[in-house]
């Protein structure tokens, strides 16, 4: 019954990669939450509870053979929207925004497990609906219900950097699965002359003020200028070879906020230097082009798709943290993936790369 | 979805994977966007990072949260109730402190004995406290603990001093029901509402719940320069805090003082209420309890005694105390029979000191021979009343004592407020089960059984007689003023309910309870005051049928409630007085008559007493 390609054509390298950031961000986490005293900080326990749950999901992802989750995925997309649709009736307060849902000592965000259910329905959908001369924009109506579903609810939360990262996966994947470039392009047109409704209608006055304090940091400098300006400092001190591990001033006296969160980067950057900070975008860089090989050698469209959505899932936000960090775009509230502190999104990733493993390991089982 | 051929539509396994071209495009792409992000770095980190590096060496800027001041509170005089104190507080950065225990026990040795800093809910490692906000750990505390703080700084790292504003009583207990008190934000109260920050302080009882939006203000920030150790050295930018409005109560300090040291130790309720606009002109509860121990940080064993306390302090027994308003609801009965003409005023009953009635014995509490509505009212013969709420029926009853503004909560705007209970058939079936029985009415039409009301209800009830029918709906607050002064709203008075009982039957049961004081046959005598013709009703609540009573030997659960309620002056009511006595050791007419007798007095020579003040009627307040 065991089959020997189970193990060469697993994907080491891969699983490699997670483990380097996950250790990443649990040192991150360790160093921004550090106090001086011996104890460890109870977030650095949490984070490592997460890395094992995260494990876990991993492992279920990769053991049950990813064709089995293509019949599954309209039940799992149902079970994430239903999950979403509890946020606001049982969901608790953070922020302004009833995002979260505590389970026992642990509170999830439901509308990062929806990219997991999302990516399945997608798949699936490009998966049996294959034309042979590539897909016009009238074939992209079901799917642009399917996405349309979560995103007005995260809107509601209100959670509109989520809403977006829905809308990039959405994206990638349609670009990966063959949307004809003409249509691509009346796309982008689209797209492009919506972005001022957005602005009038949709975004709130706070998240404007982070657009605009991004593109006049002084202007704002009590409020979200201030974060810009501390992260800023925090990454440029980092200078060649950083201050040491745990030498972060910036975190240590306050002057950066959330830094296990959203800042994590900035005092990575601030203790490992120029160096270090590479080598993490060396890692990501590395980890997104395991996972396309992983797209281009799967043996259907479905795993090539979930290899394709799962780099999304690491890419997108992992560009808005860390440019945020840097100064290179507003403050938005985004993790970065596999490091930061928080246990949704870690999982989200995890079993997206369970699923990607999945598919590289059965490419030639048939 | 538009049509195409079948065989240009590939699906299921024939699906081949991603295009390689595709897949190399958003490769090449994804490596450029972190490149780029990779040449930031580069600028940030090698050609600015000198610069950089010596910013966050001299980086002295932080940014501070400074808390709004709490608006006053002002009696209807303009006097003060309540308003704030500067209070030196210890503040605690728990991430600079490296041992906690050792550091409470060094400080604690400058606090007078026993008073320890309150580390409960201060752990160092909450998740939810962001490890860089300062936590209180004492309030307002004494010189030789400031002095330790502020001269020995390097052996108390993380440990600072703060000047805050703090809640201060300069009438300590008085009226401490009506504006409650603050205390430290909870954790639910944080994920209720919103604009609240962990540590502030919020209303938790009283004016100061109700009024807390208005009270708070609006919290600012500064941008702090400070030292390596964290202490501030100036501040760069500042929004500044702005400052609660204030409220002006409708509370007279002088009448509510009075008020208060009438009703004395005798645990019981006194309300004082404007016949014409349901303002409170004083509200006193006893016991009390004094807020000042909230502003300053109430300890666990403070706390455990209050709450411990038979006599539950905490409460406010005016507005939350349900208790059967027995014979001064006759007032009500009275009404309703007379608006449904099942009697007339002059109609008599003869009172044998019993009635039986559906097989059971119903007991008057004295033989009272031949009376007339008046009369039945003045001696408060039950009889009489028996009589009547046979012919009236419970529902009729019922929907009377509704449109006289109980069995709902007023809306006064005091938390917690108890809306008494008014008992008919559906509410019988509902709450209890089971019919209702024609006995029920006989104990319903005299204010027992089921019917439950607050003393607060009650005043306005008796308001409602002496102003022509109409229920205001009491209430606390005058005008809201802001920083400067400005009046920025002006509390109007509303109404609750149009009783529509006609002036003619009115003016019976006005003249039946002038009789109870004035005549020397009435239940109230003891309530009469020199000058002023007054008009009341006398109540005895029995706490438990046949076994209850006044004597002191009987438990004091098991004693009755004594009740009065009045207005005056009967020619041109301008205000209405009740008192209610919980477990007193007389009824109505003998324990609390006196006291409302007493507070009408103050009142009035309170009214004289401000007519030959020159200037008062002139003055922005309100004097009555």
């Amino acid at each position: 019954m065991f089959d020997r390609r189970l193990i060469t054509h697993f994907e080491w390298l891969l699983l490699l990669l997670t483990l380097l950031l996950l250790g990443v961000g649990v040192l991150g986490v360790y160093s921004a939450t550090y106090t001086g005293s011996p104890r460890l900080n109870p977030r650095v326990v949490r984070q490592l509870m997460w890395v094992g749950i995260g494990c876990l999901g991993m492992g279920v992802a990769f053991a049950v053979d990813y064709r089995r989750f293509e019949k599954w995925a309209y039940p799992l997309y149902i079970c994430s929207l239903f999950l979403l649709i509890l946020v606001p009736l049982i969901g608790s307060f953070g922020g302004g925004a009833r995002r979260w849902i505590a389970i026992g000592p642990f509170a999830i965000q439901p509308a990062e497990f929806a990219k997991i259910g999302l990516i399945l329905v997608l798949a699936r959908f490009f998966h049996r609906y294959a034309p042979t001369e590539g897909y016009g924009l009238p074939d992209l109506f079901i799917p642009t219900v399917l996405v349309l579903v979560p995103t007005s609810l995260v809107i509601l939360q209100p959670n509109l950097g989520m809403a977006v990262s829905f809308g990039l996966l959405f994206v990638s994947l349609i670009f990966a699965a063959g949307l004809r470039w003409g249509s691509l392009l009346l796309l982008g047109v689209g797209g492009g002359s919506g972005l001022p409704f957005l602005w009038y209608y949709v975004m709130k006055p706070y998240q404007k003020q982070r657009v605009l304090s991004f593109l006049k940091p002084d202007s704002d400098p009590l409020g979200t200028g201030y974060h810009m300006i501390q992260s800023k400092i925090s990454v440029g001190s980092g200078m060649v070879w950083g201050k040491g591990f745990l030498q972060s001033t910036q975190s240590r006296l306050d002057f950066l906020p959330e830094t296990h969160t959203d800042f994590v980067f900035a005092v990575f950057a601030e203790e490992w230097g120029f160096v270090g900070a590479t080598a993490l975008l060396v890692l990501y860089a590395l980890l997104l082009v395991r996972l396309l090989v992983i797209a281009w050698r799967a043996r259907d469209r479905f795993g090539s798709l979930l290899a394709v959505g799962c780099a999304a899932l690491v890419f997108w936000p992992a560009l808005f943290n860390i440019g945020m960090n840097i100064g290179l775009l507003p403050v938005v509230g985004t993790p970065l993936p596999l490091v930061s502190y928080g246990g949704s999104s870690l999982l989200t990733v995890m079993i997206a790369i369970g699923l990607a493993l999945n598919v590289s390991t059965r490419r030639a089982i048939f | 979805m538009p049509m195409r051929d079948p065989a240009d539509v590939l699906g299921g396994k024939n699906a081949p994977p991603s295009d390689g071209a595709r897949l190399s495009i958003l490769g090449i792409l994804m490596c450029c966007v972190l490149a780029s992000l990779s040449f930031r770095l580069w600028y940030l980190q090698l050609e600015e990072g000198h610069s950089f590096r010596a910013r966050s060496e001299r980086n002295r800027l932080r940014l501070q949260h400074v808390p709004a001041v709490r608006g006053n509170l002002y009696d209807r005089m303009g006097r003060v109730l309540v308003n704030n104190l500067p209070s030196f507080d210890v503040v605690f950065r728990l991430k600079d402190i490296p041992d906690l225990e050792q550091t409470v026990l060094e400080l604690a040795s400058y606090l007078p004995d026993g008073q320890l800093l309150s580390t409960g809910g201060m752990l160092p490692h909450d998740p939810r406290r962001p490890a860089h906000s300062g936590v209180v750990a004492a309030r307002d505390v004494d010189w030789p603990l400031i002095l330790a703080v502020e001269s020995r700084q390097h052996d108390f790292p993380g440990v600072s001093i703060e000047t805050r504003s703090r809640r201060y009583y300069p009438m300590q207990n008085l009226a401490a029901h009506i504006l409650g008190y603050v205390g430290e934000v909870s954790p639910r109260e944080l994920e209720q509402a919103s604009g609240y920050r962990r540590g502030d302080m919020v209303g938790k009882f009283g004016v100061e719940k109700t009024w807390d939006a208005a009270l708070r203000g609006q919290s600012g920030t500064q941008q702090l320069e400070v030292d390596a150790s964290g202490r501030r050295l100036r501040i760069l930018e500042e929004v500044p805090a702005q400052m609660g409005q204030s409220l002006i109560l409708t509370i007279d300090m002088d009448l509510q003082q009075q008020v208060e040291k009438i009703l004395g130790e005798k645990p019981g309720a006194i309300a004082v209420l404007d016949v014409n606009s349901g303002e409170i002109l004083a509200l006193a509860s006893t016991p009390s309890f004094d807020p000042g121990i909230f502003a300053r940080g109430i300890t666990t064993e403070e706390w455990r005694i209050l709450h411990d306390d038979p006599l539950h302090p905490l409460t406010n027994r005016a507005t939350q105390g349900q208790y059967p308003p027995a014979s001064t609801f006759k007032i009500i009965s009275a009404a309703a029979a007379l608006e449904e003409g099942v009697v007339t005023p002059d109609m008599r009953f003869y009172c044998p000191g019993r009635l039986r009635v559906a097989g059971r014995t119903f007991h008057c509490w004295r033989q009272h021979g031949s009376v007339d509505l008046r009369r039945a009212l003045a001696v408060s013969c039950d009889v009489y009343f028996y009589q009547l709420g046979r012919r009236l029926g419970i529902q009729h009853l019922a929907d009377y004592a509704r449109r006289f503004g109980l069995g709902q909560p007023l809306g006064i705007g005091l938390a917690h407020e108890a809306g008494g209970v008014i008992p008919d058939p559906a509410w019988k079936q509902k709450r209890i089960g089971g019919p209702w029985y024609p006995g029920e009415t006989i104990s319903a039409v005299i204010g027992q059984g089921y019917a439950t009301a607050t003393p607060l209800q009650m005043a306005a009830v008796t308001a409602a007689v002496a102003n022509g029918g109409t229920v205001y709906r009491p209430h606390i607050v005058k005008q809201l003023i802001d920083a400067r002064g400005d009046v920025v709203k002006n509390v109007v008075p509303e109404v609750v309910s149009q009783t529509g009982i006609s002036p003619e039957h009115l003016q019976v049961i006005t003249e039946g309870m002038t009789d109870v004081v004035h005549k020397d046959y009435g239940t109230g005598k003891r309530a009469r005051v020199q000058q002023v013709r007054v008009a009341g009703k006398t109540g005895t609540a029995q706490v438990i049928s046949g076994r209850g009573g006044r004597s002191k030997q009987i438990a004091r659960r098991f004693r009755d409630h004594a009740w009065f309620v009045a207005f005056a002056p009967v020619e041109a009511p301008k205000v209405a007085v009740v008192c209610l006595l919980e477990h007193s050791a007389h009824g109505g007419g003998r324990a609390a008559a006196p006291l409302v007798g007493e507070v009408l007095h103050t009142y009035f020579s309170l009214v004289r007493q401000r007519g030959r003040t020159p200037g008062v009627r002139q003055a922005a307040y309100h004097p009555f």
